[in-house]
């Protein structure tokens, strides 16, 4: 599903350059729940933004469901953004003056999708995380977890090749993160392939696989027992 | 275009400041407000004055005859004669264009004597010797009866008609002046009709105290033969009479063996060169006022377009979130040149709803206390009104120009990480 090879990627800091990935190799299946983990300065945000498309390699090659991801206009980028990848953040990135259900519904709009069908769609998703009755309320009228869960839905949206998660559990409380942990192994039984930055090990071991970096490289990349967060909930 | 979802944004959008939004709507709308009034000034003035050209055809010029300065074919100078009603025709045949050459007589004028008589009454009035054509290019509404016509010409009829001004001298009120004599310098004419002259200006009393009687009989009456005291002459529509007036002097130059060169023998007055003088006095002024409406609507646009930028500014983040999400870069711009548009166009009507009720309640004003001198009717046309509205749409796409470029300039990394 995703296929990196030799990913170098570098910021220019006034004068001296920061080489923040030094040549990521890496693979990941359909429906894997992958966690990528790395101390801050690691490298992993960095990843994931390449990887969502939201910033450009340096050098290195980028296959995404067997199309090549390179020097893509912004208007391309945001079309396979919007087929492709569904994006999960730390900060939730909910837009405030717009319903749960308008949220969700966006990524629809973008695709062009008629207002009735959208509404009924994102309806169904908002459902599925178990929203429903909270579809008309702003988010400013929800709790951290409920904003996450929305924030889901509105990923899930677009019925999208891969999610990416950053932190996703970084602002929430223990209970409420396994709650959403929770969702999203739901998500990924139904096949859905996930990546999952964070640098909580427990939320790591949630995952099937976890990918360690460190400096800019992978340093463990290895397959876990997946702790299910069913039972914390 | 017209999606729901964007009119629900751009209105969210907007509503969220709301005395922001208004204070930068005031300044496009004052633009266009002092753009509306200033027009409508303008157009008011212009009014007043072409009115004081009254309904006269202004493609005309007027000749007469003055003595010569110049020696010319062994005739002296100093030397004075008169156009002669053939004259007349020779024009017709020599210059294109001619719409109307009328040949006139006129007796009395400033200070004259009391010329005409009725029973007991009389009155010093001008009195012309005309041909039919004479109310095309001086027009004046018949109020009773009838305008001259070519029998009266070919028959010498000895008929008049009179203005308002002379009937309410010369006739008790409500009598009826058709089909009665007047004695003017001591020949009878018969009343055939009753006449009533549209313009404003000083002469307006005086216009309405004149008599017109045909040219034959004029001649015949008071013996002026062959002669023609002066001309009016009209060019037809699109050739101008200025340009065709040193034409015209040429041919009577030549007929009366004037010097070539001789530029005091005839007289003239054109009125198409002055009426063309007033147009481009009130071009200019017009010119002045665009001027200085758009120079007031262009310091509203930059307010617009200042706000649109810290509008952006704000939204750099959720403009990062819907990118990530997958909207195109053309979306969001289209996005805040739509609210710039808005913004301007919603400002701007309200400003010209503003001045056209100024220019209304100025309307109800001046009707009110009467005709003011060299003003009437201030007014904006249709087309200036639309002419403002393709202005602020041009003006709003230039204000959201910047900011909607500045928006799609931030990559969607760099706006998500905006706290």
């Amino acid at each position: 599903m995703i296929e990196i090879k030799d990913l170098h990627k570098s910021y220019q800091m006034g004068s001296n350059s920061l080489h923040v990935l030094k040549g990521i190799n890496f693979k990941a299946e359909a429906g894997e729940l992958v966690a990528i983990m790395g101390s801050s300065g690691s490298g992993k945000s960095t990843l994931l933004n390449i990887l969502g498309m939201l910033d450009g390699a340096d050098s290195g090659e980028y296959t995404l469901d067997g199309v090549p991801i390179k020097d893509l206009s912004e208007t391309k980028a945001a079309q396979y953004r919007n087929k492709f990848l569904g994006f999960i953040f730390q900060s939730f990135n909910l837009i405030n003056y717009k319903s749960a259900l308008e949220n969700v519904a966006l990524p629809l709009y973008y695709q062009g999708v008629p207002r009735k069908e959208r509404q009924e769609k994102a309806l169904q998703y908002l459902e599925r995380v178990g929203l429903k009755e909270w579809a008309t309320h702003l988010p400013s009228e929800l709790s951290g977890g409920q904003k996450q869960r929305v924030a889901i839905a509105r990923a899930m949206a677009a019925e999208p090749k891969v999610l990416l998660a950053d932190e996703p559990t970084g602002a929430l409380d223990s209970t409420t993160s396994y709650e959403v942990m929770d969702l999203i192994q739901k998500i990924n039984d139904e096949g859905n392939t996930i990546l999952v930055v964070t640098h909580e090990e427990d939320i790591a071991h949630m995952c099937k696989r976890i990918v360690h970096l460190k400096d800019g490289v992978i340093v463990e990349d290895k397959k876990v027992n997946q702790v299910r967060a069913e039972q914390y909930v | 275009m017209f999606s729901r979802d964007r009119w629900r944004e751009i209105i969210e959008v907007l509503t969220t400041n709301v005395w922001r939004t208004i204070f930068t709507a005031f300044g496009v709308c004052w633009g266009i407000f002092i753009l509306i009034v200033l027009l409508a000034a303008g157009k008011g003035l212009e009014n007043g004055i072409k009115k004081d050209f009254g309904d006269i055809a202004t493609n005309t010029m007027f000749m007469w005859t003055r003595s010569t300065t110049k020696a010319y074919e062994g005739l002296p100078k100093g030397r004075s004669f008169e156009f002669k009603i053939n004259d007349v025709q020779a024009i017709k045949d020599n210059v294109p264009n001619m719409r109307f050459v009328s040949p006139r007589n006129q007796l009395g004028g400033f200070r004259g004597g009391g010329n005409v008589v009725r029973g007991i009454r009389t009155g010093a009035y001008n009195v012309y010797g005309d041909y039919p054509e004479i109310i095309n290019q001086d027009p004046m509404s018949v109020t009773s009866g009838r305008f001259l016509n070519y029998n009266d010409i070919r028959e010498k009829r000895k008929v008049a008609i009179i203005g308002q001004g002379v009937k309410n001298d010369l006739y008790e009120k409500g009598e009826d002046a058709l089909g009665t004599y007047i004695k003017i310098q001591g020949v009878n004419f018969f009343v055939i009709g009753t006449y009533k002259k549209n313009n404003s200006d000083g002469d307006g009393e005086e216009a309405q105290k004149e008599i017109y009687v045909p040219f034959t009989s004029f001649s015949q009456a008071f013996n002026r033969g062959e002669d023609v005291g002066w001309m009016a002459i009209t060019a037809h529509d699109g050739s101008s009479i200025s340009q065709l007036k040193e034409n015209i002097i040429n041919v009577m130059r030549e007929r009366h063996k004037v010097h070539p060169e001789d530029k005091r023998a005839i007289g003239y007055f054109d009125l198409y060169e002055q009426y063309n003088r007033v147009e481009s006095l009130f071009g200019a002024l017009k010119g002045v006022a665009y001027i200085v409406g758009i120079m007031v609507l262009l310091s509203g646009i930059i307010g617009v377009s200042n706000i649109m930028l810290i509008v952006v500014k704000e939204r750099t983040k959720e403009i990062g979130i819907r990118r990530a999400l997958g909207e195109k870069p053309w979306s969001i711009k289209k996005q805040i040149l739509m609210e710039s548009i808005f913004l301007t166009l919603i400002s701007g009507m309200t400003g010209i709803i503003f001045g056209s009720l100024v220019i209304y309640g100025i309307n109800s004003l001046l009707d009110s206390v009467g005709p003011v001198d060299m003003f009437l009717n201030p007014s904006v046309s249709v087309g200036v009104v639309s002419g403002a509205l393709t202005i602020l749409m041009a003006s709003g796409l230039l204000a959201g120009f910047i900011p909607a470029n500045s928006a799609i300039r931030v990559r969607p990394i760099e706006a998500l990480r905006t706290e």
